[in-house]
Protein backbone atom coordinates (compact mmCIF):
# COMPACT_ATOMS: atom_id res chain seq x y z
CA UNK A 1 0.00 0.00 0.00
CA UNK A 2 1.14 3.60 -0.82
CA UNK A 3 0.95 6.59 1.76
CA UNK A 4 1.61 10.08 0.50
CA UNK A 5 -0.02 13.66 0.62
CA UNK A 6 -1.63 15.43 -1.59
CA UNK A 7 -1.87 19.64 -1.87
CA UNK A 8 -3.99 21.96 -3.55
CA UNK A 9 -1.17 24.66 -3.55
CA UNK A 10 -3.40 27.61 -1.93
CA UNK A 11 -2.00 30.89 -0.71
CA UNK A 12 -4.12 31.15 2.21
CA UNK A 13 -3.87 33.89 5.43
CA UNK A 14 -2.73 32.05 8.63
CA UNK A 15 -6.03 33.22 10.84
CA UNK A 16 -3.76 33.26 13.82
CA UNK A 17 -1.71 35.82 12.57
CA UNK A 18 -3.38 37.36 9.72
CA UNK A 19 -0.42 36.65 7.77
CA UNK A 20 -0.25 35.32 3.88
CA UNK A 21 2.87 33.61 2.51
CA UNK A 22 3.88 34.96 -0.64
CA UNK A 23 3.58 32.87 -3.83
CA UNK A 24 7.14 32.43 -3.38
CA UNK A 25 7.49 31.47 -0.35
CA UNK A 26 4.37 29.32 -1.06
CA UNK A 27 6.07 27.54 -3.76
CA UNK A 28 9.62 27.17 -1.74
CA UNK A 29 7.14 25.69 0.52
CA UNK A 30 5.88 22.92 -1.01
CA UNK A 31 8.88 21.56 -2.33
CA UNK A 32 10.05 21.92 1.04
CA UNK A 33 6.84 19.60 2.13
CA UNK A 34 7.54 17.14 -0.99
CA UNK A 35 11.17 16.58 0.27
CA UNK A 36 9.87 16.27 3.99
CA UNK A 37 7.46 13.53 2.32
CA UNK A 38 10.51 11.38 0.91
CA UNK A 39 12.73 12.07 4.12
CA UNK A 40 9.65 10.72 6.60
CA UNK A 41 9.39 7.94 4.32
CA UNK A 42 6.10 8.25 2.52
CA UNK A 43 5.86 6.55 -1.32
CA UNK A 44 3.62 9.73 -2.71
CA UNK A 45 3.66 13.29 -3.41
CA UNK A 46 0.81 14.65 -5.29
CA UNK A 47 0.33 18.55 -6.62
CA UNK A 48 -2.79 20.15 -7.83
CA UNK A 49 -3.33 22.25 -11.00
CA UNK A 50 -4.92 25.64 -10.76
CA UNK A 51 -5.38 28.41 -13.20
CA UNK A 52 -6.73 31.21 -10.79
CA UNK A 53 -5.63 33.00 -7.72
CA UNK A 54 -5.04 32.38 -4.74
CA UNK A 55 -3.89 28.85 -6.06
CA UNK A 56 0.47 28.71 -7.06
CA UNK A 57 0.36 24.83 -8.83
CA UNK A 58 -0.42 26.01 -12.61
CA UNK A 59 2.82 24.89 -13.95
CA UNK A 60 3.07 20.85 -12.21
CA UNK A 61 5.80 18.80 -14.44
CA UNK A 62 7.74 22.27 -13.68
CA UNK A 63 7.19 21.72 -10.08
CA UNK A 64 7.33 17.80 -9.98
CA UNK A 65 10.88 17.92 -12.62
CA UNK A 66 12.70 20.43 -9.74
CA UNK A 67 11.29 17.48 -6.78
CA UNK A 68 11.88 14.32 -9.34
CA UNK A 69 15.71 15.89 -8.96
CA UNK A 70 16.12 16.66 -5.66
CA UNK A 71 14.47 13.14 -4.39
CA UNK A 72 15.48 9.52 -5.26
CA UNK A 73 12.37 7.35 -4.08
CA UNK A 74 9.30 9.81 -3.87
CA UNK A 75 6.54 8.75 -6.88
CA UNK A 76 5.45 12.41 -8.30
CA UNK A 77 1.78 12.34 -8.79
CA UNK A 78 -1.07 15.38 -9.32
CA UNK A 79 -4.01 16.07 -7.71
CA UNK A 80 -5.09 16.29 -10.37
CA UNK A 81 -4.26 17.02 -13.93
CA UNK A 82 -7.25 18.60 -15.63
CA UNK A 83 -7.87 16.57 -18.80
CA UNK A 84 -10.70 19.30 -19.54
CA UNK A 85 -8.74 22.14 -19.96
CA UNK A 86 -5.01 21.00 -21.17
CA UNK A 87 -4.22 19.32 -24.67
CA UNK A 88 -4.23 15.96 -24.26
CA UNK A 89 -1.42 16.11 -26.42
CA UNK A 90 0.68 18.53 -23.91
CA UNK A 91 -0.08 16.18 -21.19
CA UNK A 92 1.31 13.14 -23.15
CA UNK A 93 4.60 15.16 -24.05
CA UNK A 94 4.81 16.31 -20.60
CA UNK A 95 4.45 13.73 -18.66
CA UNK A 96 6.24 11.48 -20.63
CA UNK A 97 9.04 13.99 -20.15
CA UNK A 98 8.62 13.73 -16.82
CA UNK A 99 9.14 10.42 -16.56
CA UNK A 100 12.08 9.93 -18.24
CA UNK A 101 13.35 12.61 -15.93
CA UNK A 102 12.09 10.89 -12.54
CA UNK A 103 13.37 7.21 -14.03
CA UNK A 104 9.75 6.15 -13.95
CA UNK A 105 8.63 8.03 -10.41
CA UNK A 106 5.34 9.22 -12.33
CA UNK A 107 2.09 9.02 -12.52
CA UNK A 108 -1.19 11.13 -12.50
CA UNK A 109 -4.69 11.52 -11.34
CA UNK A 110 -7.24 13.17 -13.95
CA UNK A 111 -9.74 15.50 -12.66
CA UNK A 112 -12.02 18.26 -14.59
CA UNK A 113 -11.95 21.23 -12.39
CA UNK A 114 -14.73 23.19 -10.81
CA UNK A 115 -13.87 26.33 -11.63
CA UNK A 116 -16.23 27.86 -13.96
CA UNK A 117 -14.17 30.64 -15.79
CA UNK A 118 -11.14 28.25 -16.21
CA UNK A 119 -12.90 26.47 -19.11
CA UNK A 120 -13.97 29.76 -21.32
CA UNK A 121 -10.03 31.09 -20.52
CA UNK A 122 -8.89 27.75 -22.35
CA UNK A 123 -11.36 27.80 -24.81
CA UNK A 124 -13.60 25.40 -23.31
CA UNK A 125 -17.32 24.65 -22.01
CA UNK A 126 -17.50 23.52 -18.37
CA UNK A 127 -21.03 22.18 -19.61
CA UNK A 128 -19.22 19.68 -22.00
CA UNK A 129 -16.85 18.91 -18.62
CA UNK A 130 -17.54 14.82 -18.86
CA UNK A 131 -17.74 14.65 -23.05
CA UNK A 132 -14.53 16.64 -22.99
CA UNK A 133 -13.11 14.15 -20.09
CA UNK A 134 -13.85 11.02 -22.09
CA UNK A 135 -12.77 12.54 -25.36
CA UNK A 136 -9.36 13.66 -24.27
CA UNK A 137 -8.73 10.60 -22.53
CA UNK A 138 -9.06 8.59 -24.79
CA UNK A 139 -6.62 10.65 -26.57
CA UNK A 140 -4.15 10.86 -24.41
CA UNK A 141 -4.47 6.79 -23.81
CA UNK A 142 -3.77 6.30 -27.36
CA UNK A 143 -0.59 8.86 -27.70
CA UNK A 144 0.84 6.93 -24.66
CA UNK A 145 0.43 3.52 -26.52
CA UNK A 146 0.49 4.30 -30.16
CA UNK A 147 3.73 5.48 -31.76
CA UNK A 148 2.00 7.01 -34.90
CA UNK A 149 -1.51 8.58 -34.13
CA UNK A 150 -4.26 9.66 -36.50
CA UNK A 151 -7.19 11.10 -34.81
CA UNK A 152 -9.90 12.88 -34.96
CA UNK A 153 -12.62 14.08 -32.36
CA UNK A 154 -15.23 17.02 -31.42
CA UNK A 155 -13.06 19.25 -29.06
CA UNK A 156 -9.65 19.34 -31.03
CA UNK A 157 -7.78 19.56 -33.79
CA UNK A 158 -7.47 16.10 -35.97
CA UNK A 159 -3.79 14.80 -35.74
CA UNK A 160 -2.58 13.17 -38.65
CA UNK A 161 0.56 10.79 -38.32
CA UNK A 162 1.05 12.37 -35.62
CA UNK A 163 4.17 11.32 -32.53
CA UNK A 164 4.02 12.45 -28.95
CA UNK A 165 7.93 12.28 -28.28
CA UNK A 166 9.26 11.39 -25.84
CA UNK A 167 8.19 7.71 -26.06
CA UNK A 168 6.81 6.44 -22.39
CA UNK A 169 10.06 5.13 -20.50
CA UNK A 170 10.72 1.52 -21.73
CA UNK A 171 7.34 1.85 -23.25
CA UNK A 172 4.81 1.85 -20.29
CA UNK A 173 2.76 4.80 -19.94
CA UNK A 174 2.42 6.32 -16.46
CA UNK A 175 -0.42 4.74 -14.67
CA UNK A 176 -3.52 6.89 -14.97
CA UNK A 177 -5.96 7.61 -11.54
CA UNK A 178 -9.31 9.54 -12.59
CA UNK A 179 -10.33 11.25 -9.40
CA UNK A 180 -13.98 12.48 -8.86
CA UNK A 181 -16.08 13.07 -5.67
CA UNK A 182 -19.23 12.98 -7.43
CA UNK A 183 -19.95 11.89 -11.19
CA UNK A 184 -20.34 8.08 -11.38
CA UNK A 185 -19.60 8.74 -15.04
CA UNK A 186 -15.59 9.30 -14.28
CA UNK A 187 -15.84 6.15 -11.67
CA UNK A 188 -17.38 4.05 -15.08
CA UNK A 189 -14.21 5.87 -17.30
CA UNK A 190 -11.81 4.53 -14.37
CA UNK A 191 -13.34 0.62 -14.75
CA UNK A 192 -13.40 0.95 -18.87
CA UNK A 193 -9.99 1.39 -18.66
CA UNK A 194 -8.75 -0.83 -15.65
CA UNK A 195 -7.17 2.55 -14.56
CA UNK A 196 -7.21 3.27 -10.68
CA UNK A 197 -10.15 5.16 -9.34
CA UNK A 198 -9.18 7.97 -6.76
CA UNK A 199 -11.86 9.63 -4.01
CA UNK A 200 -11.02 13.00 -2.49
CA UNK A 201 -12.90 11.25 0.39
CA UNK A 202 -12.76 14.61 2.05
CA UNK A 203 -15.45 16.64 1.47
CA UNK A 204 -18.06 14.30 1.87
CA UNK A 205 -19.84 11.17 4.19
CA UNK A 206 -18.00 8.13 3.91
CA UNK A 207 -21.36 6.76 2.52
CA UNK A 208 -21.21 8.68 -0.22
CA UNK A 209 -17.57 7.72 -1.12
CA UNK A 210 -18.49 3.77 -0.45
CA UNK A 211 -20.91 4.28 -3.01
CA UNK A 212 -19.10 5.76 -6.10
CA UNK A 213 -16.01 3.34 -5.05
CA UNK A 214 -18.85 0.25 -4.93
CA UNK A 215 -19.85 1.36 -7.92
CA UNK A 216 -16.13 1.48 -9.90
CA UNK A 217 -15.00 -1.98 -8.53
CA UNK A 218 -18.16 -3.50 -9.99
CA UNK A 219 -17.79 -1.78 -13.62
CA UNK A 220 -14.06 -2.56 -13.40
CA UNK A 221 -15.37 -6.39 -13.17
CA UNK A 222 -17.65 -5.98 -15.69
CA UNK A 223 -14.70 -4.61 -18.15
CA UNK A 224 -12.69 -7.98 -17.45
CA UNK A 225 -9.78 -6.52 -15.63
CA UNK A 226 -9.89 -8.67 -12.35
CA UNK A 227 -12.32 -9.33 -9.63
CA UNK A 228 -13.74 -5.60 -7.65
CA UNK A 229 -11.39 -6.64 -4.96
CA UNK A 230 -8.78 -6.10 -7.79
CA UNK A 231 -9.65 -2.96 -8.71
CA UNK A 232 -7.18 -0.06 -8.15
CA UNK A 233 -8.33 2.56 -5.18
CA UNK A 234 -7.41 5.50 -3.38
CA UNK A 235 -7.94 7.74 -1.15
CA UNK A 236 -7.82 10.87 0.39
CA UNK A 237 -7.70 12.11 3.82
CA UNK A 238 -7.69 14.91 6.00
CA UNK A 239 -6.10 15.00 9.57
CA UNK A 240 -4.16 17.04 12.27
CA UNK A 241 -2.55 15.36 14.80
CA UNK A 242 -0.84 16.52 18.35
CA UNK A 243 0.27 13.78 20.57
CA UNK A 244 -2.35 15.10 22.93
CA UNK A 245 -5.81 15.37 21.33
CA UNK A 246 -7.12 18.12 22.84
CA UNK A 247 -3.93 20.48 22.03
CA UNK A 248 -4.42 19.11 18.03
CA UNK A 249 -8.29 20.18 18.41
CA UNK A 250 -7.57 23.69 20.31
CA UNK A 251 -4.49 24.50 17.10
CA UNK A 252 -6.18 23.67 14.23
CA UNK A 253 -9.80 25.10 15.20
CA UNK A 254 -8.62 28.60 13.76
CA UNK A 255 -7.52 26.89 10.78
CA UNK A 256 -10.88 24.50 10.49
CA UNK A 257 -13.00 27.68 10.92
CA UNK A 258 -11.48 30.10 8.39
CA UNK A 259 -10.87 27.13 6.09
CA UNK A 260 -11.80 28.25 2.37
CA UNK A 261 -13.95 25.19 1.66
CA UNK A 262 -15.78 24.74 4.78
CA UNK A 263 -15.13 27.50 7.18
CA UNK A 264 -17.60 29.03 8.61
CA UNK A 265 -20.27 26.31 8.10
CA UNK A 266 -20.61 23.07 10.69
CA UNK A 267 -18.45 22.77 13.61
CA UNK A 268 -15.51 21.38 13.87
CA UNK A 269 -17.36 18.69 15.97
CA UNK A 270 -19.84 17.67 13.38
CA UNK A 271 -17.94 18.24 10.42
CA UNK A 272 -15.53 15.62 12.25
CA UNK A 273 -18.04 13.67 12.65
CA UNK A 274 -20.20 13.50 9.22
CA UNK A 275 -16.94 13.28 7.39
CA UNK A 276 -13.45 11.34 7.32
CA UNK A 277 -11.54 14.20 8.73
CA UNK A 278 -9.51 13.42 11.98
CA UNK A 279 -8.42 15.62 14.08
CA UNK A 280 -6.38 14.50 17.34
CA UNK A 281 -3.57 11.90 18.51
CA UNK A 282 -1.34 9.66 15.82
CA UNK A 283 -3.65 6.88 17.44
CA UNK A 284 -6.96 8.64 16.66
CA UNK A 285 -5.74 8.91 12.85
CA UNK A 286 -4.56 5.48 12.83
CA UNK A 287 -7.87 4.17 13.60
CA UNK A 288 -10.31 6.35 11.72
CA UNK A 289 -7.74 5.18 8.63
CA UNK A 290 -7.99 1.71 9.01
CA UNK A 291 -11.60 2.19 9.27
CA UNK A 292 -11.73 3.40 5.83
CA UNK A 293 -11.00 -0.31 4.29
CA UNK A 294 -14.52 -0.89 6.04
CA UNK A 295 -15.98 1.46 3.73
CA UNK A 296 -14.31 1.02 0.70
CA UNK A 297 -12.71 -2.46 0.80
CA UNK A 298 -8.68 -3.04 0.72
CA UNK A 299 -7.55 -0.14 -0.94
CA UNK A 300 -4.14 0.53 -2.64
CA UNK A 301 -2.89 4.40 -2.58
CA UNK A 302 -4.35 6.95 0.99
CA UNK A 303 -3.13 10.55 0.25
CA UNK A 304 -3.33 12.87 3.21
CA UNK A 305 -4.27 16.76 2.76
CA UNK A 306 -1.71 18.56 5.15
CA UNK A 307 -0.70 22.08 3.93
CA UNK A 308 -3.77 23.77 3.30
CA UNK A 309 -5.45 26.54 5.03
CA UNK A 310 -2.92 28.96 5.83
CA UNK A 311 -1.16 26.35 8.04
CA UNK A 312 2.21 27.41 8.73
CA UNK A 313 5.39 25.36 6.69
CA UNK A 314 6.72 24.44 10.52
CA UNK A 315 3.54 23.43 11.62
CA UNK A 316 3.08 21.17 8.29
CA UNK A 317 6.74 20.08 8.47
CA UNK A 318 6.21 18.64 12.14
CA UNK A 319 2.63 16.87 11.28
CA UNK A 320 4.48 15.00 8.28
CA UNK A 321 7.00 13.82 10.96
CA UNK A 322 4.25 12.50 13.00
CA UNK A 323 2.39 10.90 9.97
CA UNK A 324 5.74 9.63 9.11
CA UNK A 325 7.14 8.16 12.44
CA UNK A 326 4.14 7.37 14.06
CA UNK A 327 1.05 6.71 12.14
CA UNK A 328 2.30 4.84 8.53
CA UNK A 329 4.42 2.81 10.12
CA UNK A 330 1.66 1.23 11.95
CA UNK A 331 -1.17 1.98 9.07
CA UNK A 332 1.47 -0.31 6.79
CA UNK A 333 1.55 -2.99 9.07
CA UNK A 334 -2.08 -3.20 9.91
CA UNK A 335 -3.32 -2.71 6.17
CA UNK A 336 -0.45 -5.54 4.84
CA UNK A 337 -2.02 -8.00 7.57
CA UNK A 338 -5.55 -7.73 6.78
CA UNK A 339 -5.06 -7.39 3.10
CA UNK A 340 -6.03 -10.78 1.67
CA UNK A 341 -3.52 -12.42 -0.98
CA UNK A 342 -4.70 -11.54 -4.66
CA UNK A 343 -5.30 -8.28 -3.54
CA UNK A 344 -2.93 -6.30 -6.31
CA UNK A 345 -0.85 -3.11 -4.77
CA UNK A 346 -1.08 0.24 -7.20
CA UNK A 347 0.74 -0.49 -10.31
CA UNK A 348 4.44 1.28 -10.37
CA UNK A 349 6.84 1.41 -13.69
CA UNK A 350 9.22 -1.47 -13.90
CA UNK A 351 12.21 0.56 -13.38
CA UNK A 352 10.59 1.89 -10.04
CA UNK A 353 9.95 -1.82 -8.95
CA UNK A 354 13.59 -3.18 -10.20
CA UNK A 355 15.10 -0.05 -8.28
CA UNK A 356 13.43 -1.12 -5.24
CA UNK A 357 14.59 -4.75 -4.97
CA UNK A 358 11.64 -6.64 -5.53
CA UNK A 359 12.39 -7.49 -8.55
CA UNK A 360 9.10 -6.75 -10.30
CA UNK A 361 9.96 -6.25 -14.11
CA UNK A 362 6.29 -6.67 -15.96
CA UNK A 363 5.05 -5.07 -18.78
CA UNK A 364 2.50 -2.26 -17.86
CA UNK A 365 0.16 -2.80 -14.93
CA UNK A 366 2.41 -5.13 -13.10
CA UNK A 367 1.92 -4.72 -9.82
CA UNK A 368 4.78 -4.41 -7.55
CA UNK A 369 5.19 -3.25 -3.54
CA UNK A 370 6.58 0.11 -2.93
CA UNK A 371 8.42 1.61 0.14
CA UNK A 372 7.82 -1.75 1.69
CA UNK A 373 10.96 -2.51 2.29
CA UNK A 374 11.27 -6.58 3.35
CA UNK A 375 8.16 -6.93 1.75
CA UNK A 376 8.22 -9.22 -1.39
CA UNK A 377 6.57 -7.84 -4.49
CA UNK A 378 3.17 -9.50 -5.28
CA UNK A 379 2.63 -10.60 -8.90
CA UNK A 380 0.14 -11.31 -11.12
CA UNK B 1 -52.70 -0.43 -3.82
CA UNK B 2 -49.34 0.53 -2.98
CA UNK B 3 -49.62 3.43 0.02
CA UNK B 4 -48.95 7.02 -1.30
CA UNK B 5 -46.10 9.01 0.62
CA UNK B 6 -47.01 13.27 0.88
CA UNK B 7 -44.87 15.48 2.19
CA UNK B 8 -45.48 18.82 3.79
CA UNK B 9 -42.73 21.32 3.40
CA UNK B 10 -43.19 24.61 6.28
CA UNK B 11 -41.23 27.00 5.97
CA UNK B 12 -42.29 28.45 9.10
CA UNK B 13 -40.56 30.41 11.35
CA UNK B 14 -42.79 31.09 14.84
CA UNK B 15 -44.43 28.25 16.66
CA UNK B 16 -46.67 27.86 16.87
CA UNK B 17 -47.00 28.93 13.29
CA UNK B 18 -49.58 29.81 11.05
CA UNK B 19 -47.73 28.56 7.99
CA UNK B 20 -47.87 25.15 9.52
CA UNK B 21 -51.60 25.11 10.49
CA UNK B 22 -51.62 25.83 6.93
CA UNK B 23 -49.27 22.81 5.58
CA UNK B 24 -51.53 20.64 8.13
CA UNK B 25 -54.88 21.45 6.97
CA UNK B 26 -53.97 21.03 3.42
CA UNK B 27 -52.24 17.38 4.27
CA UNK B 28 -55.69 16.26 5.39
CA UNK B 29 -57.70 17.77 2.54
CA UNK B 30 -55.45 16.00 0.28
CA UNK B 31 -55.65 12.89 2.97
CA UNK B 32 -59.68 12.85 3.04
CA UNK B 33 -60.10 12.96 -0.84
CA UNK B 34 -57.50 10.01 -1.15
CA UNK B 35 -59.47 8.11 1.58
CA UNK B 36 -62.81 8.58 -0.05
CA UNK B 37 -61.21 6.75 -3.14
CA UNK B 38 -59.92 4.01 -0.65
CA UNK B 39 -55.84 5.24 -0.86
CA UNK B 40 -54.06 5.13 2.17
CA UNK B 41 -51.76 8.02 2.42
CA UNK B 42 -48.77 8.92 4.61
CA UNK B 43 -47.95 12.10 5.56
CA UNK B 44 -44.68 13.80 6.67
CA UNK B 45 -44.44 17.32 7.54
CA UNK B 46 -41.27 19.01 7.15
CA UNK B 47 -40.21 22.06 9.71
CA UNK B 48 -37.61 23.89 7.79
CA UNK B 49 -36.51 25.89 11.07
CA UNK B 50 -35.51 22.68 12.57
CA UNK B 51 -33.23 22.04 9.68
CA UNK B 52 -32.32 25.78 9.64
CA UNK B 53 -28.35 25.55 10.65
CA UNK B 54 -28.03 22.56 8.53
CA UNK B 55 -29.36 23.70 5.15
CA UNK B 56 -26.84 27.12 5.95
CA UNK B 57 -23.97 24.46 6.76
CA UNK B 58 -25.10 22.40 3.19
CA UNK B 59 -24.98 25.50 1.44
CA UNK B 60 -21.00 25.81 2.88
CA UNK B 61 -20.35 22.14 2.54
CA UNK B 62 -21.72 20.67 -0.22
CA UNK B 63 -23.26 17.85 1.53
CA UNK B 64 -26.01 17.39 4.00
CA UNK B 65 -26.19 16.30 7.75
CA UNK B 66 -27.75 13.36 8.25
CA UNK B 67 -31.10 15.10 9.31
CA UNK B 68 -31.12 17.22 6.68
CA UNK B 69 -30.27 14.19 4.02
CA UNK B 70 -33.71 12.16 5.14
CA UNK B 71 -35.59 15.41 4.71
CA UNK B 72 -34.15 16.24 1.21
CA UNK B 73 -34.88 12.21 0.33
CA UNK B 74 -38.30 12.15 1.68
CA UNK B 75 -39.35 15.44 -1.03
CA UNK B 76 -37.24 13.40 -3.66
CA UNK B 77 -39.35 10.04 -2.42
CA UNK B 78 -42.85 11.82 -2.30
CA UNK B 79 -45.87 11.10 -4.47
CA UNK B 80 -46.97 14.41 -3.52
CA UNK B 81 -45.47 18.00 -1.94
CA UNK B 82 -47.52 20.25 -0.30
CA UNK B 83 -44.89 23.43 -0.31
CA UNK B 84 -45.69 26.42 1.78
CA UNK B 85 -44.14 29.46 2.93
CA UNK B 86 -44.44 32.88 4.61
CA UNK B 87 -44.52 35.53 1.91
CA UNK B 88 -41.24 37.53 2.85
CA UNK B 89 -40.71 40.60 0.63
CA UNK B 90 -42.62 40.20 -2.07
CA UNK B 91 -41.53 36.46 -2.11
CA UNK B 92 -41.17 32.92 -0.48
CA UNK B 93 -38.83 33.15 2.41
CA UNK B 94 -34.57 32.71 1.97
CA UNK B 95 -35.08 29.67 4.41
CA UNK B 96 -38.06 27.97 1.97
CA UNK B 97 -35.77 28.59 -1.00
CA UNK B 98 -32.25 27.65 0.20
CA UNK B 99 -34.44 24.29 1.16
CA UNK B 100 -35.40 24.02 -2.57
CA UNK B 101 -31.89 25.11 -4.02
CA UNK B 102 -30.77 21.50 -2.08
CA UNK B 103 -32.84 19.15 -3.70
CA UNK B 104 -31.43 18.19 -6.70
CA UNK B 105 -32.80 19.93 -10.08
CA UNK B 106 -34.50 16.61 -11.45
CA UNK B 107 -36.01 15.27 -8.02
CA UNK B 108 -39.69 17.07 -8.39
CA UNK B 109 -40.07 15.96 -12.27
CA UNK B 110 -43.22 15.24 -13.25
CA UNK B 111 -44.16 15.07 -9.21
CA UNK B 112 -47.55 17.10 -7.98
CA UNK B 113 -47.12 19.86 -6.44
CA UNK B 114 -49.54 22.14 -4.24
CA UNK B 115 -47.97 25.52 -3.25
CA UNK B 116 -49.01 27.57 -0.44
CA UNK B 117 -48.41 30.61 1.79
CA UNK B 118 -49.27 32.55 4.36
CA UNK B 119 -49.14 36.22 5.13
CA UNK B 120 -50.04 39.03 7.10
CA UNK B 121 -52.65 41.21 4.11
CA UNK B 122 -53.83 39.84 1.31
CA UNK B 123 -52.38 41.90 -0.55
CA UNK B 124 -49.30 39.73 -1.25
CA UNK B 125 -51.38 36.64 -2.60
CA UNK B 126 -49.91 36.33 -5.99
CA UNK B 127 -46.41 35.78 -5.05
CA UNK B 128 -48.11 32.50 -4.96
CA UNK B 129 -48.24 32.97 -8.91
CA UNK B 130 -45.44 34.96 -9.27
CA UNK B 131 -42.81 33.70 -6.79
CA UNK B 132 -43.70 29.99 -5.98
CA UNK B 133 -45.34 28.92 -9.29
CA UNK B 134 -42.49 29.56 -11.58
CA UNK B 135 -39.73 28.27 -9.35
CA UNK B 136 -41.62 24.83 -9.12
CA UNK B 137 -42.53 25.23 -13.01
CA UNK B 138 -38.52 25.49 -13.21
CA UNK B 139 -38.56 22.04 -11.40
CA UNK B 140 -41.21 20.53 -13.85
CA UNK B 141 -42.96 19.87 -10.97
CA UNK B 142 -46.97 19.49 -12.06
CA UNK B 143 -48.12 22.30 -9.62
CA UNK B 144 -51.76 21.90 -8.95
CA UNK B 145 -53.95 24.77 -10.36
CA UNK B 146 -55.33 25.92 -6.91
CA UNK B 147 -52.69 27.61 -5.24
CA UNK B 148 -54.08 28.88 -1.33
CA UNK B 149 -52.86 31.89 0.23
CA UNK B 150 -53.91 32.32 3.58
CA UNK B 151 -53.68 36.03 5.46
CA UNK B 152 -54.39 36.86 9.19
CA UNK B 153 -58.21 37.56 8.26
CA UNK B 154 -58.48 34.44 6.73
CA UNK B 155 -58.41 32.37 9.68
CA UNK B 156 -61.28 34.34 11.19
CA UNK B 157 -63.27 35.01 8.04
CA UNK B 158 -65.54 33.45 5.29
CA UNK B 159 -66.02 33.57 2.34
CA UNK B 160 -67.94 36.48 0.33
CA UNK B 161 -70.04 36.43 -2.78
CA UNK B 162 -66.67 36.95 -4.99
CA UNK B 163 -64.64 34.42 -3.47
CA UNK B 164 -64.75 31.00 -1.16
CA UNK B 165 -63.58 31.00 2.28
CA UNK B 166 -60.13 29.37 3.07
CA UNK B 167 -61.74 26.05 4.17
CA UNK B 168 -62.98 25.95 0.54
CA UNK B 169 -59.79 27.00 -0.96
CA UNK B 170 -58.27 24.14 0.99
CA UNK B 171 -60.40 21.66 0.18
CA UNK B 172 -60.58 22.57 -3.44
CA UNK B 173 -56.42 22.57 -3.52
CA UNK B 174 -56.01 19.29 -1.66
CA UNK B 175 -58.77 17.69 -3.75
CA UNK B 176 -56.67 18.68 -6.69
CA UNK B 177 -53.61 17.36 -5.60
CA UNK B 178 -54.74 14.09 -4.12
CA UNK B 179 -56.39 13.61 -7.75
CA UNK B 180 -52.71 14.36 -9.40
CA UNK B 181 -51.42 11.49 -6.45
CA UNK B 182 -53.61 9.16 -7.41
CA UNK B 183 -53.51 8.93 -10.75
CA UNK B 184 -49.49 8.63 -10.72
CA UNK B 185 -47.86 5.90 -12.01
CA UNK B 186 -46.39 3.82 -9.37
CA UNK B 187 -42.50 5.25 -8.17
CA UNK B 188 -40.02 3.32 -10.29
CA UNK B 189 -36.74 2.27 -8.69
CA UNK B 190 -33.99 3.71 -10.41
CA UNK B 191 -30.27 1.84 -10.92
CA UNK B 192 -27.18 4.09 -11.24
CA UNK B 193 -26.06 1.80 -14.24
CA UNK B 194 -24.37 4.31 -16.41
CA UNK B 195 -25.39 2.69 -19.36
CA UNK B 196 -25.14 5.82 -21.81
CA UNK B 197 -21.92 6.32 -20.71
CA UNK B 198 -20.86 2.88 -21.30
CA UNK B 199 -21.78 3.25 -24.79
CA UNK B 200 -20.12 6.77 -25.79
CA UNK B 201 -16.62 5.16 -23.96
CA UNK B 202 -16.78 2.25 -26.27
CA UNK B 203 -17.25 4.47 -29.23
CA UNK B 204 -13.79 6.50 -28.06
CA UNK B 205 -11.81 3.28 -27.72
CA UNK B 206 -9.45 3.21 -30.91
CA UNK B 207 -6.79 0.18 -28.95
Amino acid sequence: MQFGIFTVGDVTTDPTNGRAPTENERIKATVAIALKAEEVGLDVFATGEHHNPPFVPSSPTTMLGHIAARTENLILSTSTTLITTNDPVKIAEDYAMLQHLADGRVDLMMGRGNTGPVYPWFGQDIRQGIPLAIENYALLHKLWREDVVDWEGKFRTPLQGFTSTPRPLDGVPPFVWHGSIRSPEIAEQAAFYGDGFFHNNIFWPAEHTRRMVALYRKRYAHYGHGTPEQAVVGLGGQVFMRKNSQDAVREFRPYFDNAPVYGHGPSLEDFTEQTPLTVGSPQQVIDRTLGFREVVGDYQRQLFLMDHAGLPLKTVLEQLDILGEEVVPVLRKEFANLRPAGVPDAPVHPAVAAARGNGTHGPAGTTGTTGTPGTPGKED
Amino acid sequence: MEQLKLVAVSAGLSSPSSTRLLADRLAEAAQERLAEQDRKVEVEVIELRDLATAIANNLVTGFPSPTLGAAIDAVTKADGVIAVSPIFTASYSGLFKSFFDLVDPQALTGKPVLVAATGGTARHSLALDHALRPLFAYLRALVVPTAVYAASEDWGSSGDEYTEGLPARIRRAGGELAELMASRPARDESTDEPGEYERQLADLRFD
